[in-house]
């Protein structure tokens, strides 16, 4: 018999808000959390904006000793991964500990202590042969980021299957996806998902400006972030995390779970075309979707909400706009589309379980978040983005995309719960 | 459910730039580590690694791929060009969606992300490589390898430390049981430049001794560490129905089981705990249908640090019990490839099923403390049937395959 998996646990941290519930009140009040960046003196940059958290891990619980050895992406992924227990209500009384698995998705691991020991390690950058006598005991926990996937599983008490998926900006839906296979073929009957990144260092603020791929837009931090305007011209780098509690259907009926959503259908495809360019059709996008919602056996006309990737760069609001209308047909024209991205900025790797997380308020709340900062409609970004305002709205199947350099495009469908039943 | 099948290799490693070279190596027992030489190593502690020496990107890679890349990158791109050579692989003649990439990574490409911070930090922003977005990071070998060879199926990149190359190949095999006709999966890694150097000599697990012939020495009363490497090999995995259906040349065995496990938090249990351990063989062995004795063969992660060592024998020992079941460990001329062992593992593990021949481990004496049969000295010949390949990674991923011969 198919197992199907549902959503029991939401943790957030985002930007302008730790916790699933200052997450869902920003979304809905059409605020920005972008800013001129704080974590370190960004005035040499193209890009001087980004959407950052405030985040104190101890007054978020965390140990004076994990505050210091942690990267602040696998903090966040603490604090998030236990809000999502709790919320789930197994939290102290867990599962079997033989049962349950962790996925986490992160693009760029933890690049930004790497690049702190680094400076140390190299004397200010100044000598290639870094001294090793400088080095960190815990060096290797930043090097290789399963690490972060190991401490959520430690906090989580689960010994089932456990790693880090890393596909770029696909990596928060794909962890979430990977997840939702290990339920159904059963290999796992919970899975701790999600996706951290917390990549606001200037390593990697360098290599967007490097291919101007962020928005030099520096003046204006707070409407810096454009998604599917005429004059949007690169997004803003972002941080945060998002982690679920993802249980087996029928598990989670029989413990009285509240259940946030079904996880319909997830699928991902590849370009094939550039690291990271797209083509303008959107057709492996498309693709992704088609598949997604086929395994959810939904037909597009019956998607209530599409949470798009929205980056607010030129190639990808087009390109994704042509996906939209690829897979949904005239569909897509009469379906609200938004990017909290306008919001919270491109958190890399864990955007993809923010974004997530906002479809499962969603469904839960009955309103659409905003497209924040949509003033000037571009021609060829045609269909309702939802600008400026939330809408309220009984959604009962939302669809989540994700685009990400090495081609990779992902869809997963979540469906409102009893739906399937139905 | 369907077989799963490997039809083609591609290796990449210390002692062998291609798949017949390594395994002529690997029997042969010729070593590939040395002292490292692609940087100064005497103010490090550890100054051994298994380096892929007189390897010429230009030679295998078009010309403007090689700025783009990292060296681990262009290693794996030459592998996954033999794995598709070996297994006949057409990718055009296959449908659009129906060929996809899943490779495991522990560290991105390091050594080109060295190189930038160097540049950043030593120069200015400006001078940071417009390829630094997508040269270093987790997902690249996937995304080059998708490009190169236009796949565009389903695809993936894990990071589970050494463990996650077995839990690639096995995301693979997921793959191929869903839609997927075709995958090329596996993982080449290594990050072989100072910054990387002193992020694994930071564990304190690496050999400290200069001598090749006394550093890596798993399951010996004397080990104390092992050495790293570089390098790794590319799959081509298939469902078999579909694999005969277009008369792939060769069936090199079978995927037929695979668990993973995480070990429980440290200080909670003893340091050479077996119980995850333990637990992933047992749960790949119920997902390949085989019982204990239908095993012939171990490729054993071999740690050389003594309480894994411990741990791992005592796995061994917990589902095999008192059987001489022979354990080979071909890294043992390698070094540890991170992510790219369990790959290189399976497909060393093929070969010995095809030549029926297990390949000594080198330089280690094995104590009989452990109560394991390692080959050593020689190459053993006898019959196998199906083989276990165990990998593990640091901070507790324990990962188990099953693999089969082809008839």
């Amino acid at each position: 018999m198919a197992r199907d998996v549902v959503i029991t646990g939401v943790g957030v941290v985002a930007p302008g808000g730790i916790g699933s519930k200052p997450f869902w009140d920003l979304l809905v009040s059409g605020r920005t959390a972008t800013r001129t960046i704080t974590h370190f003196d960004a005035s040499p940059f193209r890009s001087t904006v980004a959407a950052e958290c405030d985040f104190d891990a101890q007054a978020e619980g965390l140990t004076a000793e994990e505050a210091d050895r942690l990267d602040r992406a696998t903090q966040f992924a603490l604090v998030a991964a236990r809000e999502a227990l709790e919320d789930s209500g197994l939290a102290g009384d867990g599962p079997d500990p033989c049962r349950t698995g962790v996925t986490l998705g992160s693009a760029v691991g933890c690049t930004t202590s790497l690049e702190r020991e680094y400076v140390v390690t190299s004397h200010g950058g100044r000598d290639w042969l870094v001294d090793p006598d400088l080095a960190v005991p815990h060096l290797y926990d930043y090097f290789v980021p399963s690490s972060m996937a190991a401490e959520v599983a430690w906090a989580a008490g689960a010994q089932g299957p456990c790693s880090v998926v890393s596909t770029g900006c696909t990596s928060g839906l794909d962890a979430v996806g990977h997840a939702v296979r290990l339920i159904e073929e059963g290999s796992a009957d919970v899975m701790v998902a999600g996706g951290t990144d917390a990549p606001i260092s200037p390593i990697t603020v360098a290599c967007f400006d490097a291919i101007r791929a962020t928005t030099p837009r520096n003046d204006e931090p707070a409407t810096a972030s454009r998604p599917f305007d005429r004059t949007r011209n690169g997004f803003v780098l972002g941080e945060g995390c998002a982690v679920f509690v993802l249980e087996e259907r029928e598990r989670a009926r029989a413990r009285g779970a509240h259940v946030y959503a079904g996880v319909g259908g997830f699928a991902s495809r590849c370009n094939a075309f550039h690291m990271t360019g797209l083509r303008p059709d959107g057709k492996e996008m498309a693709a992704a979707i088609e598949t997604a919602l086929d395994e959810a056996r939904v037909r597009p006309d019956e998607v209530s909400y599409v949470n798009a990737h929205g980056s607010g760069t030129k190639q990808n609001d087009r390109h994704e706009t042509a996906a939209f209308k690829k897979a949904l047909g005239d569909h897509a024209r009469r379906t609200p589309v938004s990017s909290i991205k306008s919001m919270i900025g491109h958190s890399l790797g864990a955007i993809g379980s923010v974004e997530l997380a906002a479809c499962a308020l969603a469904i839960e709340n009955g309103a659409v978040p905003p497209t924040a900062n949509l003033y000037e409609p571009d021609p060829e970004c045609d269909l309702d983005y939802v600008p400026l305002t939330a809408r309220e709205a009984r959604l009962d199947v939302v669809l989540s995309v994700g685009s990400g350099f090495g081609g990779f495009q992902s869809a997963m469908v979540l469906t409102r719960p009893g739906r399937a039943e139905q | 459910m369907n077989a799963v099948v490997v039809t083609g290799l591609g290796v990449v490693a210390p002692n062998g730039l291609s798949t017949e070279e390594y395994w002529n190596a690997t029997l042969a027992a010729r070593s590939g580590i040395g002292r490292i030489t692609r940087f100064e190593p005497e103010r490090y502690p550890a100054t051994l690694a298994g380096e892929i020496r007189g390897f010429e990107p230009a030679a295998h890679l078009p010309g403007r791929l090689v700025p783009q890349t990292d060296h681990s990158t262009r290693l794996s791109l030459v592998a996954a060009d033999e794995a598709v050579r070996d297994a006949g692989l057409d990718t055009g003649q296959l449908p659009e969606y129906g060929v996809g990439v899943v490779t495991a990574n522990s560290a991105g490409g390091f050594e080109f992300g060295h190189q930038e911070l160097d540049n950043l930090w030593r120069k200015g922003p400006e001078y940071v490589s417009a390829y630094q977005s997508f040269a270093w990071f987790y997902a690249v070998n996937t995304g080059q390898i998708s490009i190169r060879h236009g796949l565009r199926g389903s695809s993936g990149v894990l990071v589970a430390d050494e463990a996650g190359g077995l839990d690639a190949l096995a995301q693979a095999r997921r793959l191929l049981r869903r839609d997927l006709d075709a995958v090329l999966t596996g993982a080449v890694d290594g990050s072989l430049c100072p910054w990387g150097w002193i992020a694994q000599t930071s564990t304190g697990q690496l050999s400290t001794a200069e001598d090749p012939a006394l550093a890596y020495r798993p399951f010996d009363e004397r080990a104390a560490g092992f050495v790293p490497g570089e390098g790794g090999a590319i799959l081509v995995v298939e469902d078999e129905a579909k694999a005969r259906a277009r008369h792939a040349p060769r069936i090199h065995g079978r995927i037929l089981g695979h668990a993973a496990t995480f070990d429980p938090r440290p200080g909670t249990v003893p340091a050479d705990d077996a119980s995850a351990l333990t637990r992933a063989v047992e749960l790949a062995l119920a997902d390949a249908g085989a019982v204990p004795d239908d095993i012939d063969a171990v490729f054993a992660d071999a740690a050389g640090v003594p309480h894994l060592d411990r741990a791992e024998a005592a796995a061994l020992g917990a589902v095999f019990g008192a059987r001489e079941l022979p354990v080979a460990v071909p890294k043992t001329l390698t070094g540890r490839l991170c992510a790219g062992a369990g790959p290189l593992d399976v497909a060393t593990a093929l070969l010995a099923l095809r030549d029926g021949v297990l390949p000594p481990a080198a330089h280690t004496q094995p104590s009989p403390r452990y109560g394991l049969r390692v080959v050593v000295g020689r190459p053993l010949e006898l019959r196998l049937r199906a083989v276990l390949v165990v990998a593990r990674g640091l901070g507790g991923f324990n990962s188990a395959m099953v693999v089969g011969a082809s008839h």
